[in-house]
């Protein structure tokens, strides 16, 4: 395993460790490790250069299942270790795996700065909308009503949409994918690896022991054709089993509506376009609920600008090139000097 | 008056009286111009070859209400024709810019000393400001001193009516006309002030032209004015100092420069992050602008990103230095869990402040000593060590690295409020004499482990991100000894801890043993210290050795590991006592490890010891 002379493409299984996975059976978390092994296999990436770093909680075991470089730091923390990481060495291939307590709880500053500085890494937010390894208390993104050891009666406050939250911290690029959609996971995690910047990547999961089926009502096979829209740049953005829903600029007001071609007149034309370069559509796409609206699935939005460790390395060397060879006896003697 | 050429101002010296050493402190308000006279000031005595120490004081306030005491900045110098160890225990003269600073600073003027007053701010108004019932200047409150009023204000008017400049702009040049009448007083050369002002407003001549008339006129009025009796021109003869090229230097840029020379030697890049906070936001603005340096500055969402990303890149291959004061390292307490667990190399400085909370920001104190040593959850020893004064501070930095890299292990540094803004003159090293200590990463695949250590050290091997067939996992979770994979195993867990104990422990036998700073290495007392009492220790004893009392100096660099030979250096006092700026926590660590009766010697003023305080203290001991 990891025969650094060895430059043929691995195998998914070859990003696999040997270590036992942990998480409970039937965890979403099993899909998504697959997916992952499964992208950076397609993406012929080389473990050597390959980091994941992680914070604390059940989707913080990640990096200990992939045969790469991986550091499972802090709770809440993981953002700015991989900050570190990447000033350090702007080459690496930096992921972050973290979750809906770990990344929007503890942690939700760091993942704020690491999405408006836009350092160039991946960032996996498993969405289970409960706290798993302290045993099921709710979370920031749990609805109102959850039922927890810490909310008997069930959760009072208003939950987070992980994907608007990173919208309005200014990611550069936002996806959502679910764990157990194999088909479509690789391809968004493969678009995010694409993205210069700090790609945000929503997966909902599910988690079988404190919160089984929560996601069941739009990604449950018999319902995902009627309650998810796949959004793709320039494609007009239609769902439905029959292909024959959509969505279309609310009459009068800023705002999305569901409609069925051919009903009161309504055609193809009359629909959006996704327009991966519009925030402001992102963010209708991101806040839409099932089952008024069809949740949004695929890359919501993207756009380009200079990644932070970039724009670092550029006035570094702007500095280097300004200046002589740097010579500390230099500088210790610059400025009034006086000899006794 | 007007005149761009050094050599016009080369000073006269005519019947001036000769002293040793003298104390002046500067103060006015925040917007004053306070600490930019101090430190022109210093600089001017440094060039006169004084040896010198200067001690700024600041408020919080950015810009407090005008004329208020709580607005008052001061700056205070101390310096001599013979060896300077702290900036002074009470000014010979005052220099006082407005009536608050009076206020504020007229308690700690030696009896009979001077006060140097702008009389042009003594108004109603003000007085009231500043809390004085009646005119101090008419009511006898300053019968015991020497009083030169001065209406600064309408001197320097007059002095920069020629350059235009509106009233307000004209004003900020009263710093510099008492600046000149104070350079007039000591004999000091202006022109390496007119220099420093010509370049600082290359590209606004009229107000360069402005202070320059200001301070020569200043200096003008000294020499032809009627002083008061008491009050003459003086000469400080240059002091006996060690042959040497010098400059002065903060605690601040020192510490910045240590650091960035031991990462030249362990052949490394620096990634420094850190959030700001008083007083230890010198460094990061140092640090910044030496990119070309190959450090790179990162200013962090807050104080437990700045330890996470400095924790990231050591992790990556570069050495994080992450930089506060004390409420930030308690913050950081966690993440430098993490760096002692992972066993990655990590440098924090806590220039330590007043506490506890926000406590007072700019004032100085050593509480964060047990936080250092023992402030974290669990088992989590690490290696602390203080800078005694601002110089020091380098060869800290330098050490701080070597440790941390040698050793894969979190160094913290302690300095404070008081070493990172004060001043001092440095026989500037040659980087020639230090041993380079290389750091090199692990290669080896076969038999890897990340756990694996070198045998000499115990310190795990150092295998970064980008080399191939060492791709492994750490984390915060015990791992196995053997193995580095997680482990739950008790056994295995209790040997962890004490390999990472042994580790820390192991450092005191490669660091030099405990030295006596000064007197005899045994005997009736010793003095031990640790950080900035450094200066006022040192005088003390001095002192008291001239007068023939048993007394020893002795003064950590070490904190943790202690020195391997300090027990046994203490052990052969009768009685050791230790000053600290808190409330006694060097004085516990050294009980509860040599099981001796150290007494503690106490000052949480904000405020540095008195040589006094510390000649009294151990008065008391020798005659008890």
């Amino acid at each position: 395993m990891n025969a650094p002379t060895a430059v043929e493409k691995l195998k998914p299984k070859d990003f696999a460790t040997d270590q036992e996975v942990r998480w409970c059976p039937g965890c979403g978390d099993y899909a998504i490790l697959k997916g992952v092994q499964k992208t950076l296999a397609d993406l012929g990436s080389r473990p050597e250069n390959t980091v994941f770093v992680s914070g604390i909680g059940c989707s913080s075991r990640f990096p200990y299942y992939m045969a790469t470089y991986g550091f499972h730091t802090i709770h809440g923390r993981a953002p700015a270790v991989a900050t570190g990481v990447k000033l350090a060495n702007p080459e690496l291939d930096v992921w972050i795996v973290t979750g809906d307590g770990d990344g929007l709880s503890i942690g939700g500053n760091h993942l704020l700065h690491v999405l408006r500085r836009n350092v160039d890494v991946q960032v996996l937010l498993f969405n289970n909308e409960i706290y798993g390894l302290t045993k099921g208390q709710y979370s920031p993104t749990s609805r109102i009503g959850t039922r927890s050891p810490s909310t008997p009666r069930g959760s009072v406050d208003l939950p987070l949409s992980p994907s608007v939250f990173a919208l309005g911290a200014g990611a550069t690029f936002v996806a959502r994918s679910v764990d157990t959609q194999q088909k479509h996971m690789p391809g968004v995690l493969q678009a995010a690896h694409g993205h210069k910047g700090a790609s945000f990547v929503e997966l909902f999961q599910n988690c079988i022991v404190y919160n089984d089926a929560v996601f069941d009502y739009f990604t449950d096979r018999s319902v995902v054709a009627d309650q998810q829209i796949e959004v793709i740049h320039g494609e007009p953005l239609i769902y439905g089993k029959d292909r024959d829903k959509g969505l279309r600029l609310a009459a009068g007001g800023l705002g999305l509506e569901a409609v069925t071609l051919g009903e009161d007149g309504v055609t193809e034309a009359d629909l959006m376009v996704h327009d991966e370069g519009n925030r402001t559509l992102a963010t209708l796409l991101a806040e839409m609920q099932a089952p008024e609206m069809p949740v949004a699935m695929g890359v919501l939005y993207r756009t380009g600008k200079d990644s932070y460790e970039q724009s670092v390395v550029a006035q570094m060397a702007e500095a280097k090139a300004a200046s002589t060879k740097p010579d500390l006896n230099a500088l210790l003697r610059s400025g009034s000097t006086w000899t006794v | 008056m007007r005149a761009t050429k050094a050599e016009e101002f080369s000073p006269v010296g005519a019947e001036r009286q000769t002293l040793e050493s003298v104390v002046v402190r500067f103060a006015g308000d925040s917007g004053d111009g306070v600490q930019l006279t101090g430190s022109q000031f210093t600089q001017a005595t440094a060039l006169a070859g004084n040896d010198l120490a200067t001690f700024p004081d600041f408020p919080a306030e950015i810009r407090a209400p005008i004329g208020t005491t709580y607005g008052v900045s001061a700056f205070q110098i101390n310096f001599g024709a013979r060896k300077i160890m702290t900036a002074g225990d009470q000014p010979d003269v005052l220099v006082a810019l407005n009536p608050a600073a009076l206020k504020v600073n007229l308690g700690d003027l030696k009896q009979g000393g001077v006060v140097i007053i702008d009389s042009g701010t003594v108004t109603d108004r003000n007085l009231r400001k500043a809390g004085f019932e009646a005119n101090p200047l008419e009511d006898g409150t300053l019968d015991d001193y020497i009083v030169f009023p001065v209406d600064v204000s309408k001197m320097t008017l007059e002095a920069v009516k020629h350059t235009g400049l509106s009233q307000k702009d004209a004003l900020r040049c009263k710093n510099l006309w008492t600046l000149g009448l104070v350079y007039w007083l000591y004999d000091r050369d202006r022109s390496p002030t007119v220099d420093w002002l010509q370049a600082k407003f290359v590209k606004r001549p009229e107000i360069a032209e402005a202070n320059i008339a200001a301070l020569n006129a200043g200096h003008i009025y000294a020499e032809a004015a009627e002083l008061p009796s008491g009050l003459g021109g003086y000469t400080v003869e240059a002091a006996e100092i060690a042959p040497g090229l010098y400059r002065t230097v903060t605690g601040a840029e020192a510490l910045a420069w240590g650091l960035a020379a031991g990462t030249q030697l362990a052949d490394l890049k620096m990634v420094f992050a850190s959030y700001p906070i008083t007083p230890a936001s010198n460094l990061l603005h140092v640090l910044a602008n030496m990119k070309h340096f190959d450090i790179m500055t990162f200013q962090a969402e807050d104080e437990i990103a700045a330890v996470c990303a400095a924790i990231g890149a050591s992790y990556a291959g570069s050495i994080g230095v992450t930089s506060s004061s004390g409420p930030g390292v308690a913050l950081k307490g966690e993440a430098i869990g993490l760096a002692i667990s992972t066993e990655l190399p990590l440098v924090i400085v806590n220039s330590q402040r007043a506490g506890p909370s926000t406590g007072m920001p700019t004032k100085t104190e050593q509480s964060d000593l047990y936080q250092s040593v023992f402030g974290r959850n669990a088992d989590s020893p690490l290696a602390v060590i203080a800078a005694r004064a601002p110089a020091d501070a380098f060869e800290c930095g330098i050490e701080a690295i070597r440790l941390a890299t040698k050793y894969m292990t979190p160094v913290i540094v302690l300095t404070d409020g008081y070493i990172a803004n004060a001043a001092e003159p440095w026989c500037i090293p040659d980087m020639d004499d230090y041993e380079p200590f290389p750091v090199s990463f692990h290669q080896e695949t076969e038999g890897f482990q990340p756990f694996q250590r070198v045998p000499e050290t115990g310190a795990r091997v150092w295998a970064v991100p980008g080399t191939p067939g060492l791709e492994h996992r750490i984390g915060g979770i015990e791992k196995d000894y053997n193995s580095g994979h997680i482990s739950y195993d008790p056994a295995n867990h209790e040997t962890m801890t004490q390999t990472r104990a042994a580790k820390i422990l192991g450092i005191a036998n490669d660091v030099p043993e405990q030295t006596v700073d000064q007197g005899e290495a045994g005997g009736k007392i010793a003095v031990v210290g640790w950080g900035s009492t450094y200066g006022p220790i040192s005088r003390a004893v001095n002192n008291l050795r001239q007068d023939g009392v048993d007394v020893s100096h002795v003064h950590l660099r070490y904190i943790w590991p202690l020195p391997r030979n300090l027990g046994e250096l203490l052990g052969g006092f009768d009685k050791v006592i230790v000053p600290e700026m808190n409330s006694g926590q060097l004085v516990t660590v050294l009980r509860s490890e040599y099981l001796i009766p150290a007494q503690g010697l106490n000052k949480v003023t904000g405020q540095p010891f008195k040589i006094a305080e510390i000649m009294t203290a151990i008065h008391e001991q020798n005659e008890a």
